[in-house]
């Protein structure tokens, strides 16, 4: 059986829905920016496959990945710097655990 | 069967097991080196795509960066081996239907639908082209998104310095 571009759909679409799954359980915050680090590259398989099998004398693809990667980058550090700045505040980083603006 | 595909539905399989134990896991440390997998496996598939590029960037960036950044933070927050408290059983069964009946939807309307894929030789994806389009000036360049994406990226490290960054106790 030849592996077709539905193939390929099929396998991000369970990998977004693994993410999500791992984003509603989890109540630890490093677990939740694993599951969305999951959820970003199942988005940037969608795009290079898109880009391989219907428009392979373009590179758009190519580029929207490249630019979603540094992207990503950027949010993991902006989001690691404010988990470090929580934990030095609630000696937790639970979300639970964090609720000073919770009424 | 062939080889090509033969190999891809091992790599799948390694995508999406290595992806659940990484959401699953209740060992923090384990569940950082279950995505790391995953996501080597995520760059092996551009492999098979004969991206290499693209698998070359997201080894680097991701393995070699985004993964080594949370086992810090794992380190600098959590005693290793501890574990985590199980999750509730209900938040539990709803996120876990939620996650199912939509992978089903998303499934059936993929599986519905019928690509129309063109018929043409396949193009080589060189650097070369890679680099003469992202700085281009002309109509499909992409100089402005790499220049917007240098400022975002400079604007992140200023952040998370000011962000992290521990301020001295006022003696007075």
């Amino acid at each position: 059986m030849e592996v077709t571009l539905n193939h390929i759909l099929f396998l991000s679409t369970a990998l977004f829905f693994i993410g999500v799954y791992g984003f509603l359980t989890r109540r630890n915050v490093i677990t939740m920016l694993m599951a969305i680090e999951l959820l970003l590259n199942s988005v940037n398989i969608n795009f290079i496959a898109f880009n391989k099998y219907l428009y392979a004398d373009k590179l758009d693809g190519v580029f929207f990945t490249l630019f979603l990667i540094a992207i990503a980058a950027a949010e993991a550090s902006v989001a690691i710097a404010i988990i470090i700045n929580i934990y030095r505040n609630y000696r937790s980083i639970d979300v639970d655990d964090v609720d000073s603006l919770k009424w | 069967m062939t080889a090509s595909s033969f190999i891809f539905y091992v790599l799948a399989a390694f995508i999406l097991g290595s992806g659940l134990l990484a959401v699953t896991s209740r060992k923090l440390f384990r569940a950082a080196i279950y995505l790391l997998f995953s996501l080597i496996g995520i760059a092996g598939l551009y492999f098979w795509m004969n991206y290499e590029f693209i698998a070359a960037v997201q080894i680097v960036v991701y393995v070699g960066g985004i993964v080594v950044l949370i086992i810090f933070s794992i380190f600098l927050t959590h005693h290793v081996g501890a574990e985590m408290e199980q999750p509730n059983r209900l938040r539990m069964g709803f996120a876990a239907l939620a996650a199912f009946l939509s992978f089903v939807f998303c499934a059936l309307v993929i599986s519905k639908n019928e690509f129309a894929i063109p018929d043409q030789a396949p193009v080589p994806l060189t650097v070369d082209r890679i680099g003469m389009q992202m700085l281009s000036l002309t109509e499909h360049g992409y100089i402005l998104p790499f220049e917007v994406v240098s400022m975002l990226l400079l604007a992140a490290m200023i952040g998370c310095i000011v962000i992290a960054m521990k301020l001295p106790e006022k003696t007075s």
